[in-house]
């Protein structure tokens, strides 16, 4: 039996749950739904103000903004349970129980639940795209959306890794995982604008150090057919994606130091 | 201490004492804080280097220490229930809160100014001194969070924001009271955050967003919760408009009280019929 | 090959502290003072395959540190441990699929699914053949009877049916070891009985090795041959229950209602412990001086109208233990 078939059976088991309260779970959806595009119109009311910013416009940041957003939706999706770690694991206890079962416990907690609100952050995601695509008159051709696609699975991985980051955290300390919110969702918000408006200690920390500028910025520049204003090559644009798998990559192996400091300590 | 408000003082001071422990919780607020004023800070000085001096209904300079102001008093505003009340509602033991021989709503109210007042106070002082004085010693001047317009203006913004205190307790019940009734307060809370966002100020200063829309973004109830006291700290509102935006407030103050009281006898009646 | 063996097992925590009031909790704010708390100090005992072991002791005696280390949960600072040939916290995956544990105060079933959805999952989680599962599945349905259970929600079930529940669920892939964290803690006595009568089958019948904390003496006196005191991280006692009894607290209480006012007695081994109008309480050694003798000797002098004999309550047995150790908690 393998991992995926586990997580199949986990997320029936999760959606099963939800949908006995489906009418919680279509207002948490509308929830995010209007929280999350609210932040368009924000760029939108600037723009109706100011007019393009640095040869930007509203179109430009708005693809920017959609990207991100799916990216987000869909490892929120996906992570719920490292997300939810330190209040729901470490502070109860549950984690003991989580570790009582001959399953890894990183799969168990893909599995703790996946929640159906996501779908309302995703769809702000895609209209906005779509808000993106009818006010630059973008054409899709299959490599843009192959582009699209790849960025996205960059951008899951990358805010998965912080997630798990986050958890790992919580073996330390059980409440300061709000800090983690600073690249969680301040990372979408940073994502949501190009770099090119920031300062360059603050550019720089979004390529190498959290690399948010590799999951939206660089990626979405060759999407547009823009040259990047800050000189990065074309050819490396489409490349700049896989930076997410590494934090992945990197995340976990913070997260099997962090279970080894919990078996010698407890809570 | 008159025995009348013994128990809400006694409460105010135990839920006060109890949130300033959180001490991670409050570094934790303040770097969010601090990431969140200074993208904004950034964009906005992207966007106002296209525009002429005097051709943006507030400067620069402002929109920045409207910023920070908003990102420091972030957790004044009602962005949900008290979380000890839902918890309360789906334990069941709301039941207790009965038991307590002292009014629900003013106890629930205290706690909640408690429970706001506690957490904004450490922020506030740490954004204060990185955005209001640390700023400007590293020569950060233009980023910085700027001293009020003059000596009245910070006494009339320093009244606002205890109307702010009042006008959010007073919204946090109305919220307290729909978790009661509808017995899981998220799909509210989120729903309330996004009008929050979009109508206090907190997402743009109001005065940035188009003109013909400035009327009724004054008179809403969501600029009480932030964007009035910020106007009356600047200087962009003085005089009669500053005496009008309190008196906004305590008029909204008085409605939701009044709203949430008579809302809360009904609803504890009901409680009570179904045996808590 | 003890099939549960530990041998000088230590550990030790470090808490935070915090002074009291406003000040104390604006002075937690920057500088936060730490205690170390000697959980385990140094706890050794073995289990052969099919005991069944009680394990009592105060609050913050050592219990629980015991069973995480024993389940893989927590790894010792030092000393041995090993379950079926294993070190748990080496093996972990491995191990935790040959024990059960069940906690009584947590839940390990999904809240807001039918119970039957839950037990289906663990049977994927533990990969379970499907036939081993459905025969395990049906035995333990049938002796704990959750046959009308097994279609509703967990949520809905009372805490008595959801204990039921529980321990099928640890059950599920036939584990050879059952960790019992007070299994019986806010039962009804209905309940408890049936749970008792479960375990005691499983470990007659199945041969299931079972380590029970609790505080309920009453389990320990219904099912444990075999009792491990344990008090400031150490082991105060490992023997059976009864000669825990004997030496701890060998006295009997002796009750009479006289048909007149009570007498003053004196007799050598025999101590008053209440008297009330016609009534009187006596507790004697019965080393000293045995049942039959001190009755005998009191109905030659009295008027007797009833008189019966009984020993001292599991619960004060075991209070008077912590006591003499100085283990109760502070």
């Amino acid at each position: 039996m393998t991992a995926l078939f586990l997580l199949t059976r986990y997320f029936s088991a999760s959606v099963r749950g939800q949908l006995q309260y489906p009418g919680s779970t279509i207002l948490l959806a509308a929830g995010q739904f209007f929280t999350t595009i609210i932040d368009i119109v924000a760029a939108w009311a600037l723009f109706a103000r100011f007019g393009p910013v640095q040869g930007w416009t509203f179109g430009d940041i708005a693809m920017f903004f959609g990207m991100i957003s799916v990216s987000f939706a869909i490892a929120d999706f996906l992570s719920r349970g490292f997300d939810m770690f330190g209040a729901h694991f470490i502070k109860t206890g549950d984690f003991d129980r989580v570790l009582l079962r001959p399953r890894s416990a990183a799969l168990q907690l893909i599995g703790y639940d996946f929640r159906l609100a996501r779908i309302g952050r995703l769809a702000q995601g895609l209209i906005v795209i779509g808000l993106a695509t009818a006010s630059l008159s973008l054409e899709w051709d299959a490599a843009k959306v192959g582009l699209a696609l790849w960025t996205i699975v960059g951008g899951v991985a990358l805010f998965v890794g912080l997630m798990v980051f986050q958890a790992t955290l919580a073996f330390w300390t059980v409440e300061s995982l709000e800090v983690m919110n600073v690249l969680t969702y301040g990372g979408v918000q940073a994502a949501q604008f190009p770099l090119s408006l920031y300062a360059g200690w603050f550019r720089n920390l979004l390529i190498f150090i959290v690399p948010l500028g590799c999951v939206a910025y660089f990626p979405v520049l060759a999407i547009l057919d823009k040259p990047d204003p800050l000189g990065a090559p074309a050819w490396l644009l489409p490349l700049t994606p896989a930076a997410g798998l590494i934090f992945l990559a990197v995340s976990f192996l913070a997260w099997r130091f962090g279970v080894s400091k919990y078996t010698s300590t407890g809570s | 201490m008159p025995d009348a408000i013994r128990p809400y003082a006694a409460a105010f001071a135990a839920r006060f004492q109890l949130m300033l422990q959180y001490r991670a919780a409050a570094v934790a607020g303040f770097a969010t804080q601090c990431w969140w004023g200074g993208i904004k800070v950034m964009v906005y000085a992207a966007f106002f280097a296209n525009a002429a001096p005097g051709e943006t209904p507030i400067t620069l300079s402002q929109v920045i220490t409207y910023t920070w102001l908003a990102q420091a008093l972030l957790v004044l505003s009602p962005w949900s229930g008290d979380p000890e009340i839902s918890q309360a509602v789906r334990t069941g033991a709301i039941g207790y809160e009965r038991l307590r021989p002292i009014d629900t709503y003013n106890w629930w109210y205290v706690r909640a100014a408690a429970w706001m007042t506690a957490r904004a106070l450490p922020r506030a002082l740490l954004m204060l001194a990185v955005a209001g004085v640390a700023f400007p010693l590293l020569g950060l001047e233009a980023w910085s969070w700027r001293p009020p317009a003059d000596a009245l203006a910070f006494a009339l913004f320093a009244l606002s924001m205890v109307l702010v205190v009042l006008v959010s307790s007073a919204f946090v019940m109305l919220l307290n009271i729909s978790a009661v009734v509808t017995l899981d307060e998220r799909g509210i809370n989120t729903l309330v955050a996004s009008l929050l966002i979009a109508f206090s100020g907190n997402l743009l200063p109001l005065a940035l967003y188009p003109d013909w829309m400035q009327t009724f973004l004054l008179i809403q109830p969501f600029a009480s919760f932030l964007d009035i006291p910020f106007r009356i700290y600047f200087g962009g509102l003085t005089g009669w408009g500053a005496a009008a935006g309190l008196a906004l407030q305590a008029f909204w103050t008085v409605v939701m009280i009044v709203i949430g009281r008579a809302w809360m006898v009904r609803v504890m009646a009901r409680l009570q019929m179904q045996g808590g | 090959m003890p099939q549960i063996l530990v041998q000088d097992l230590a550990k030790t925590y470090r808490v935070a502290e915090r002074d009291p009031g406003v000040l104390g909790a604006l002075k937690g704010l920057v500088h936060r003072r730490w205690r170390t708390v000697e959980a385990l100090k140094d706890v050794s005992f073995s289990l052969e395959a099919g005991e069944l072991l009680g394990f009592i002791g105060p609050n913050g005696a050592g219990k629980s540190t015991t069973i995480k280390i024993l389940s893989g949960i927590l790894r010792p600072d030092s000393g041995r441990v090993e379950v079926g040939g294993l070190v748990p916290y080496q093996e972990r995956i491995k191990h935790v699929a040959r024990i059960g544990v069940v906690f009584g105060q947590r839940t390990q079933l999904w809240w807001d699914l039918p119970v039957i959805d839950g037990f289906d999952l663990l049977r994927d989680i533990y990969r379970i053949d499907p036939v081993c599962y459905a025969r395990t599945r049906d035995e333990l349905v049938a002796l704990l009877r959750l046959e009308r259970l097994l279609d509703q929600p967990v949520r809905q079930l009372s805490l008595g049916q959801r204990m039921r529940a529980e321990i099928a669920a640890a059950l599920l892939h036939e584990p050879d070891v059952l960790f019992l964290d007070e299994p019986t803690i806010g039962l009804d006595a209905p309940s408890k009985l049936a749970v008792r009568e479960f375990v005691k089958r499983l470990n007659r019948e199945r041969g299931v090795t079972v380590l029970l904390t609790t505080h309920d003496m009453h389990d320990i006196e219904a099912l444990a041959e075999r009792v491990i005191v344990i008090g400031h991280g150490q082991v105060l006692a490992d023997s059976p229950f009864e000669a825990l009894r004997r030496d701890v607290l060998r006295e009997r209480w002796l009750f009479i209602d006289f048909v007149d006012q009570a007498p003053e007695i004196d007799l050598p081994g025999v101590e008053v412990r209440a008297r009330d109008g016609r009534s009187l309480e006596l507790a004697f050694d019965p080393a000293v001086v045995g049942a039959p003798r001190l009755i005998a000797a009191i109905t030659a002098d009295y008027a007797v109208e009833d008189i019966h004999v009984e020993q001292p309550a599991i619960e004060e047995v075991i209070a008077k233990f912590y006591d003499l150790h100085g283990a109760a908690e502070a």
